[in-house]
């Protein structure tokens, strides 16, 4: 088990005051002018050295990432970095526990990223539906501030760095990085086509990094205790801590900073007292927030959560957000819900989606009923496959991937409430 | 669609409405958010100047408020931008309602985590008091709203009141707090589970125990 002397979060549950005082205690904010000093470059590469990959769901690494903006921006076309704080994916609730709980450890890393990646200003978006959480978020950069940790000559580095807060008003779309940048822009959040990346131009044209919350506020600790720290925890390629969220049937839901690579069982043993009714009782967990399939209990059970462990049982790490069903669950109702999901959340841009999600929800929800024909257990898997990857985002795929996964892995189950209704309708 | 808004009468809505103009508070805001944008970008602004609209139009009203088409126009006309691209931002989002609301807004949570943990039940006492989704109940008291996922869900399930959360809820749970909020008190927000605090494991943290009592610094372990 990771000791808590190498968590990162250390106030994560917020039984202290998330304040400035409190946080400087803590070790936030401490020399941060002579991490700045170390030069952008040196940043760049102790981040790319530690391994991190970005903890919003694509992993994508994320000192590569900051590699790709201009080393000398011009003045006329400021660089931008977006924190993505619009955490809205079913399962997650991680940057929510950061940003009211220790939110001076995202504002350092703002202003420490955006330095490497020589950028001007972050604005950090977060979720409308996080009221309080704002206020908090609003209150600690004004606090930052007014210590001269931000605004001109940020924290005495020399470097003129702004961090300002945007709130959303209730899109799940936002969550991608295009339509975050376009709903910054004061526009519904519909993502625009890639390239040009955001790096090339996002925010008003400008060169933009978009970073997810747990991937910012991680970077001032990687620093100060080094890449060769953050890369000792986890396997090869899936390096570091991380911020999982445990919900649905265990005994204890809870979010907490585990090593990467952690197995699923010896994460929900420790930490959620368990499988609610026993480990015979576990059906099938959804591993990464409802965008990836599901996975039968028997492929969980010892599967390490981490990238490629999820993967190679045909899943995902996503945000680390697994939702844990026990045997008393209606499977299909819960992905059917998940479809809603998607089908509500469309932002109604390309066809296949917006058309598709509602098509497939309305098909879910006769096959959770058995009102169907075996037949269209076949044509929902050839819809799925007509909206993934057909279009703009990766919504459309998100709305396709847990269908897949359901038929992949409970197919039988289908079947069965069709020949059970079927049989009910004879019988009458 | 059987559960859009019903948009209340134009006309009635221009002769209330027409004249919107900022508080003299709210004015204030309005400027120090335009701020937050380069200039000449005052568009990025639509947003939280929706919201503040709303919540104005929601104190004179003593509801949760809503967008008044003659609001969005005044809104849209501070910003220099069409009518038509501030409708579009304030008709996308959910969080603008364009209808009335009642005093509270209930907003349960549905998505797969919390319909996991017994959102149906939470549902179930809010119907129990007479609401009914995508309405207001007769004495203006309740709105119930169905909503997607609110980021919570360790704290399943939950139901996000105005500003505020109700998290870790059942029936019982879900009917004292509306009950509390008709009687005009103010519950507790957050987990309703006697000695939990936030998003630890019940019965107490298995990590980081020095935290619950005092402010530790681990750095002299490092």
């Amino acid at each position: 088990m990771l000791a808590d002397k190498d968590r990162i979060f250390t106030n994560i549950y917020g039984f202290q005051p998330w304040n400035l005082k409190s946080a400087q205690m803590r070790g936030d904010w401490d020399k941060t002018k002579d991490l700045m000093k170390r030069g952008q470059d040196a940043i760049i590469e102790e981040i790319k050295a530690s391994g991190l990959r970005g903890r919003g769901g694509a992993g994508f690494p994320t000192g590569l990432k900051w590699s790709f903006m201009p080393k000398e921006p011009r003045a006329d076309r400021p660089s931008f970095l977006v924190i993505n704080a619009d955490e809205s994916e079913p399962g997650s609730c991680k940057d929510r526990e950061i940003i009211r709980h220790d939110p001076h450890k995202l504002i350092e890393g703002a202003l420490i990223a955006g330095y490497a990646m020589r950028a001007r200003a972050a604005y950090i978006y977060i979720r409308g539906e996080f009221i309080r959480e704002a206020e908090t978020l609003f209150a600690a950069v004004q606090e930052a501030y007014d210590a001269g940790l931000l605004g001109k000559n940020a924290a005495k580095s020399g470097y003129d760095f702004d961090v300002f807060v945007h709130r959303g008003a209730g899109a799940y779309i936002c969550g991608e990085e295009t339509a975050m940048i376009e709903s910054l822009e004061g526009k519904k959040g519909q993502p625009r086509l890639k390239p040009p990346f955001p790096a090339g131009a996002g925010l008003y044209g400008c060169p933009t990094t978009v970073n997810n919350v747990e991937s910012i506020a991680v970077v001032p600790t990687i620093l100060r205790r080094g890449a060769g720290w953050f890369s000792s925890f986890g396997r090869e390629n899936n390096k570091g801590t991380k911020l999982f969220q445990i919900s649905g049937h265990v005994n204890k839901p809870c979010v907490v900073e585990e090593e990467m690579s952690i197995t699923f069982r010896e994460l929900i043993d420790r930490h959620c007292g368990g499988i609610r009714g026993g480990w015979d009782n576990l059906l099938a967990v959804i591993p990464g927030g409802s965008s990836v399939p599901l996975v039968p209990a028997a492929e969980i059970m010892d599967c390490p959560m981490d990238f490629d462990g999820l993967k190679a049982v045909g899943s995902g790490l996503g945000t680390a957000a697994a939702i844990v069903m026990d045997k008393s669950t209606d499977v299909v109702q819960a992905i059917s819900r998940i479809s809603y999901f998607y089908k509500h959340e469309s932002c109604g841009q390309c066809t296949p989606c917006r058309e598709g999600t509602g098509w497939m929800w309305r098909v879910m929800e006769r096959l959770r009923t058995g009102d169907a024909d075996i037949s269209e257990i076949d044509t929902l898997y050839d819809v799925t496959k007509q909206v993934e990857g057909h279009t703009i985002c990766a919504l459309g795929d998100a709305a396709a991937w847990p269908i897949q996964g359901l038929i992949k892995h409970f197919r039988p189950e289908l079947e069965r409430r069709i020949r059970d209704n079927g049989a009910l309708e004879a019988a009458e | 669609m059987a559960d859009a808004p019903q948009i209340p009468d134009e006309a009635e809505v221009r002769a209330r409405w027409g004249a919107f103009a900022w508080t003299a508070e709210n004015a204030e805001q309005a400027k120090t958010v335009i701020a937050r944008y380069p200039a000449g970008r005052q568009r990025s602004a639509v947003m939280p100047l929706l919201d503040l609209a709303q919540r104005q139009v929601g104190a004179e009203t003593n509801t949760q408020g809503w967008l008044p088409v003659p609001v969005i126009e005044y809104v849209a006309a501070q910003l220099d931008m069409p009518f038509i691209r501030a409708y579009e931002v304030a008709t996308f989002y959910t969080m603008y309602n364009m209808a009335p609301v009642g005093r509270y807004h209930v907003q349960v949570c549905g998505t797969t985590p919390c319909l996991l943990r017994g959102s149906d039940d939470v549902m179930a006492a809010c119907k129990n008091r007479g609401m009914a989704k995508g309405k207001t109940t007769p004495d203006g008291l309740f709105t119930l709203t169905e909503v997607e996922c609110m980021g919570t869900c360790t704290n399943a399930p939950m139901v996000q009141i105005n500003d505020d959360n109700y998290e870790d809820l059942d029936f019982d749970r879900m009917a004292a707090i509306l009950d509390a909020l008709a009687a005009g008190e103010t519950p507790k927000a957050g987990t309703q589970i006697p000695g939990r605090h936030t998003s630890e494991p019940e019965g107490g943290p298995t990590t980081l125990v020095e935290m619950v009592s005092a402010n530790h610094d681990y750095r002299k372990e490092w």
